[in-house]
């Protein structure tokens, strides 16, 4: 149906409604063993993040629980699927350049490092014209950073 | 100024009051604006008001001998009588300018609540109030150990007056803080009810009028409550300046919360003495000309009439009540018997937060989120907050029939 909010396709993509409405790796870890939570203050998002290393002390698997809406539940869904087989070294540097993404709309030196990666985030890019979504799509990659560095809280804040 | 003296209530009439309301939006939509109860717009009136005293009669106030200083002053002391009359209350003297409700909140708390309440009594609110109306009670139990009671409220949203009865009738309690209108629900809380039940018990009132006084009379004599209070920007005046308004004798034995030029009569190293009230609550520079848009603001929507104000808003709910009805998926929050202007509501397939997205894709602006009832959403099991549309006198059906049509097809959208 033709409608009021059809410009909105472009922030909300297809990918996003899915991975909202059914998010991937939406489940405890119970051998977990490194986790955080993380809060958006602002609108009541919360997610709890669990990481499971391997051996070498790369992300062996990635899940969280929480509610929010579907730009938060959507990116951490997506990121949840990004990292695994990332060292935490990686994983961080994949956030920063997400967290550029999500803020201006465009990553130009994303190309060479992640190419595969950004471009499985990037249906979130359409946040960017939305300065009060940011924080949505960016508070599961600060929890991420959180449980990396061994802190038990994030806020988007 | 014929803007001042509608007939009848015509609010085609009254838009044309309001500059914003003509500013077209994104892609050249009409704004819609359903988010009052966060904070109101205001009308040209106001806006004059203040831009004239600031270009033609403005100094500080209470201490210059000049003329234009004398000129503010009376201004400011204007706005004071304009607001005790308002509320009817007996004397401007008992009408203290704050911030905005908060701060009158946190003056009661501090006032009477740390000055002359005793540590065994109690406060008690209600599961509907705003943070503004927990937080500064919580904060006195944790300083000085006075216990903090709720009142429950039905699933319907109204205050359980049974319940109430209950948390009084140890007679421990010292004050009753509670909402005269719910900020989420819409309920408009029986206050006369609440005034007598808790003096029976020994407990004075403090009633937030945060939402109620935009929306009906408010007669604090009538009501008969120890203290009332409102805020500027929520009834179409400026931010920065709201209302404490007290009985004189309890004013009297509250000390002040900030210290500092205004407040004092006389002042030597080893002691101050408190100027009267309502001076003694009015430390440092006031806001002088937002106390001037206040005035502007009252007189505004006195000329109107706040009768005509309340059955335009009881249509508007009527109105509400019956076209959300017809929204697909969507559960509104509370059905009080006497509600205000404000429609809370959950839609089952969108996120608050997504949802007020797409309505401001179509001009429509609303607020998502807990509203700063975080407690009372958790009562009604909505962590994720709900989205709220809520009016003001310039609010239209038309407005309201285009938020129901854009909140079906935002269900659409998400399906």
């Amino acid at each position: 149906m033709s409608g009021l909010f059809d410009d909105l396709r472009d922030l909300y993509q297809e990918v996003i409604l899915d991975h909202g409405r059914k998010p991937r790796n939406f489940r405890r870890l119970d051998d977990a063993d490194a986790t955080a939570r993380g809060d958006n203050p602002m609108c009541g998002d919360r997610i709890e993040l669990f990481i499971r290393r391997a051996p070498d002390g790369s992300i062996a698997d990635a899940a969280f629980q929480g509610r929010g809406c579907a730009i938060s539940t959507a990116s951490a869904s997506l990121m949840t699927e990004t990292v695994k087989g990332k060292t935490a070294d990686e994983a961080k540097d994949l956030g920063a350049k997400f967290r550029e993404l999500a803020m201006t709309g465009v990553c130009p030196d994303c190309g060479a490092s992640f190419a595969d990666e950004m471009e499985r985030l990037a249906p979130l890019s359409g946040v960017h014209e939305f300065p009060s979504r940011v924080k949505c799509a960016t508070l599961a990659w600060h929890t991420l950073n959180a449980a990396l560095d061994g802190a038990k809280e994030a806020s988007s804040e | 100024m014929d803007t001042l003296a509608p007939a009848t209530f015509d609010v085609a009439r009254i838009r044309q009051d309001f500059p914003i309301l003509s500013q077209p939006q994104a892609r050249g939509r009409p704004l819609v604006f359903l988010d009052s109860g966060a904070s109101a717009q205001k009308p040209r009136v106001v806006i004059d008001a203040m831009v004239r005293c600031m270009e033609t009669a403005y100094a500080n106030v209470h201490r210059g001998a000049y003329r234009l200083s004398e000129l503010a002053t009376n201004s400011y002391e204007a706005a004071r009588e304009a607001t005790a009359r308002f509320i009817n209350a007996v004397d401007a003297r008992e009408i203290v300018f704050t911030r905005n409700s908060t701060e009158a909140m946190n003056l009661v708390a501090h006032g009477w609540g740390r000055g002359v309440m005793k540590p065994g009594q109690a406060v008690l609110i209600s599961e509907l109030e705003h943070h503004a109306n927990i937080v500064p009670w919580q904060m006195l139990r944790d300083d000085k150990g006075n216990e903090l009671r709720v009142c429950r409220i039905t699933d319907s949203g109204e205050l359980d007056l049974d319940d109430l009865e209950m948390k009084l009738a140890d007679g421990k309690v010292g004050l009753v803080a509670i909402a005269h209108m719910s900020n989420v629900l819409g309920t408009v809380t029986p206050v006369e009810r609440i005034v007598a039940m808790a003096h029976a018990h020994g407990a004075k009132v403090l009633l937030d009028g945060s939402q109620a006084a935009v929306h009906r009379r408010v007669d604090v004599q009538a009501i008969g409550c120890d203290f009332y209070c409102f805020t500027g920007h929520k009834l179409y005046g400026p931010t920065g300046i709201g209302v404490l308004w007290g009985k004189p004798e309890h004013l009297d034995r509250m000390p002040p919360m900030l210290g500092g030029g205004d407040m004092i009569s006389y002042v030597t190293f080893e002691k101050s003495e408190w100027a009267p009230v309502p001076a003694k609550f009015e430390a440092g520079t006031p806001a002088i000309v937002e106390a001037v848009g206040l005035h502007a603001a009252i007189d505004y929507v006195t000329a109107i009439g706040m009768p005509a104000i309340e059955a335009h808003e009881r249509s508007l709910v009527d109105h509400a009540t019956s076209t959300l009805a017809t929204v697909p998926g969507l559960t509104l929050l509370g059905a009080a018997q006497d509600r205000g202007g404000v429609f809370a509501f959950a839609l089952d397939a969108a996120h608050p937060h997504d949802l007020a997205t797409l309505l401001d894709r179509a001009g429509i602006a609303v607020r998502a989120g807990r509203h700063c009832a975080e407690p009372l959403h958790t009562r009604f099991g909505l962590e994720n907050g709900t989205t709220r549309a809520s009016f003001g006198l310039y609010t239209t059906r038309e407005e309201i029939d285009i938020l129901a049509q854009a909140l079906t097809e935002a269900r659409e959208f998400f399906r």
